[in-house]
């Protein structure tokens, strides 16, 4: 442990700052952290900046120009422990559907000077460029798993995140199979818990924001939700979410739909 | 008013059940049972009689389950549903102690096991065997778990026999039901028809008798228990599922390497759904959860699951990757290898896991696959199982 107070940084990239509002969210908690902490960086709650090294960076959003490039490496240079927080920072984010797009194309429809724009081809996550060591998952990330992963790497522990799928939560909290009772096609169970089975607990089936759970059975969930009436395009499109570009989402999208019915 | 004894047989009128349910109350009881909540016939605490799924209920089938309505009022006419009461005995989330940090040395604070006695009203004669099964995991080593052995010396244990069998139910082949045995405290059997609506009731226990000492309650007549056993024996002839359970154990022990398992591995979607619903999975971990400054630590224990790939996890891998080896393991586990360690099989033929799993894998298909062609791969076999 550093002599100093440890000094937490938090970095944003390509992000909607959901995963820092979460942040921000944990209040009291946030500040029992700001008092055994120094906070050098996190312009969501202040704009005083702390030159580094930091002992952890918190880092959201995904790698989606030259200049986050760049940046993400700074960061790394500068961080003895860095995680990356969130679906964009762990899988690319809902941003990642450029990469299965044409981005000259959405440059020249969407902006009126397109050649001011300087942006790559696809967002990636945060382990595609540098060293990670942690990544905690989430559309956004759960308010308890950040604590639990902060207290972790301030007191030199693994953090404790299950990988299992979100039916296990379900279970725990006492939620009826929305899939099993009533029909409804669900992700839950390829989906990592972590959110608590929030959708699930108001009669939806889950979204799948936490990503792949740790052994997916994507081909056998896809038969399923063709059982439950779930179209193919549907079925694509559910899983072309936020988690779009972990592979076993991914896989699973790609084998939804034949190549020339995919949009 | 004559005091009654273990193995005593009334009736109890359906216009007086508010007066037993009342008594269960009065005598200190937290009542736990049947209620309709999200769609399903789960086990939760009832205020009234009215909280319980009156005129309901269910229709299972492999990964299916939907809520009916009956023709009549039956209060007890549905089966099993997505909970048991192990949530009750064994939560899902417990505090086991709390640790305190004082300079150098530390103190442990062991979790209070103290809370008011439960009543769970509505057992299946498959959930008793559930909990006998359970009592064994939790109390019956060398060290008893203080807080299940806490709460089950506070549990009145109400039965009821089941009025019919649902599509998924095998307890006849597993030797658990539908009749109920003399190992519980107080047991109903509904009677719908002939005659009024009516439950013939029977003494398990003191305790039992001890509840109904002001409860309005006629003598039984003779036809009231040949009705009642009639009741019983149809639903035991309406099992919606049968298992070969001859030899079983050795028989999933001679066929690690049937093709089957990988069958059914393609179908199996590592979700834990069966292991959350069954009444004797018992699998759990454990984690600490410290405060910002390790000040103070507490242990909490977390139901886990076989199917959890971090389950077997051993210095950064886990050992049985593969849902093929993951869903043998629970199989043979709880048919076969649970006979060594328990006494008993660890299935009660609930049929629980049929319905609650999102694909339906039904393992009473499974084994008698397994059981068709036995030795499919006796050469591989031999080897020994992989992991």
């Amino acid at each position: 442990m550093p002599v100093h107070k440890p000094r937490v940084a938090v970095w944003k990239f390509a992000s909607c700052d959901g995963c820092q509002l979460t942040m921000l969210d944990c209040e009291d908690a946030l500040l029992a952290i700001a008092d055994k902490v120094e906070i050098a960086n996190f312009r969501e709650a202040s704009s005083a900046v702390v030159e580094g090294p930091y002992d952890l960076s918190l880092v959201e959003g995904s790698v989606t120009t030259p200049e986050d490039v760049r940046r993400v490496k700074e960061v790394r240079a500068e961080s003895r422990v860095l995680v990356t927080i969130g679906a964009c920072a762990t899988a690319g984010g809902i941003q990642a559907l450029r990469n299965f797009a044409d981005v000259d194309e959405y440059r020249r429809l969407v902006y009126a000077q397109p050649q001011y724009i300087e942006t790559l081809a696809t967002s990636t996550p945060i382990a595609d460029h540098v060293p990670v060591d942690f990544e905690l998952r989430g559309c956004p990330i759960s308010k308890a798993q950040l604590l639990e992963v902060i207290s972790a790497y301030l007191t030199n522990r693994a953090p404790n995140v299950p990988n299992e799928s979100v039916c296990i939560e379900c279970k725990r909290r006492g939620n009826v199979c929305v899939l099993v009772a009533h029909g409804t096609p669900c992700l839950g169970p390829v989906t990592q818990a972590g959110c608590g089975a929030i959708c699930p607990a108001f009669h939806r089936g889950c979204y799948g924001c936490f990503g792949p759970q740790g052994s997916p059975n994507v081909p056998s969930m896809l038969k399923e939700l063709g059982e439950l009436g779930m179209a193919p395009l549907p079925m694509y499109r559910v899983f072309r979410t936020f988690n779009a570009m972990a592979p076993a989402f991914r896989s699973a999208a790609d084998s939804a739909v034949s190549e020339e019915d995919a949009p | 008013m004559v005091e009654l004894k273990v193995g005593d047989r009334r009736v109890l009128g359906r216009g007086d059940f508010p007066a037993f349910f009342a008594a269960l109350r009065d005598a200190g009881y937290d009542v736990i049972g049947p209620t309709i909540h999200d769609g399903a016939i789960v086990y939760d605490r009832l205020t009234r009689v009215e909280d319980l799924p009156i005129g309901w209920t269910d229709r299972q089938g492999p990964g299916k389950y939907r809520l009916e309505r009956r023709g009549d009022q039956a209060l007890f006419g549905y089966n099993v549903g997505p909970f048991t009461w192990k949530k009750f005995l064994y939560p899902p989330r417990e505090r086991l102690w709390t640790a305190y940090r004082d300079g150098d040395a530390f103190s442990i604070e062991p979790e209070p096991v103290d809370g008011p006695p439960l009543a769970f009203l509505g057992m299946r004669a498959c959930e008793l065997a559930g909990v006998r099964v359970t009592d064994r995991v939790f109390q019956g080593g060398p060290v008893a778990d203080p807080g299940y052995s806490a709460r089950r010396s506070r549990l009145l244990r109400i039965a009821v026999e089941c009025g019919e069998a649902g599509a998924n139910c095998f307890c006849v082949s597993m030797g658990t039901g539908p009749g109920v045995g003399a190992d519980v405290d107080l047991v109903l059997t509904e009677i719908l028809e002939p005659g009024p609506h009516r439950f013939l009731l029977r003494v398990g226990s003191p305790a039992g008798a001890e509840v109904l000492a002001r409860v309005p309650l006629t003598p039984a007549e003779p036809t009231d228990g040949q009705i009642a056993e009639a009741i019983v024996e149809r639903t035991a002839g309406s099992m919606g599922r049968t298992m070969n359970t001859e030899g079983i154990r050795d028989l999933l022990r001679n066929n690690l390497e049937h093709p089957r398992w990988d069958n059914v591995a393609k179908r199996c979607l590592a979700c834990t759904n069966c292991t959350m619903v069954c009444p004797t999975c018992f699998c759990s971990t454990q984690e600490e959860v410290p405060d910002l400054d390790v000040s103070k630590v507490e242990r909490w224990r977390r139901w886990d699951s076989c199917f959890n790939l971090a389950f077997t996890e051993l210095h950064g891998s886990s050992v049985r990757k593969s849902g093929l080896s993951r869903y043998r393991q629970w199989l043979t586990h709880k048919l076969g290898t649970w006979n060594d360690q328990f006494g008993s099989s660890g299935c009660v033929g609930c049929g629980r896991c049929i319905t609650w799993c999102p694909v339906g894998i039904d393992l009473t298909e499974e084994v008698a696959a397994i059981r068709k062609s036995p030795g499919a791969t006796a050469a591989a076999a031999t080897k020994g199982g992989s992991p």
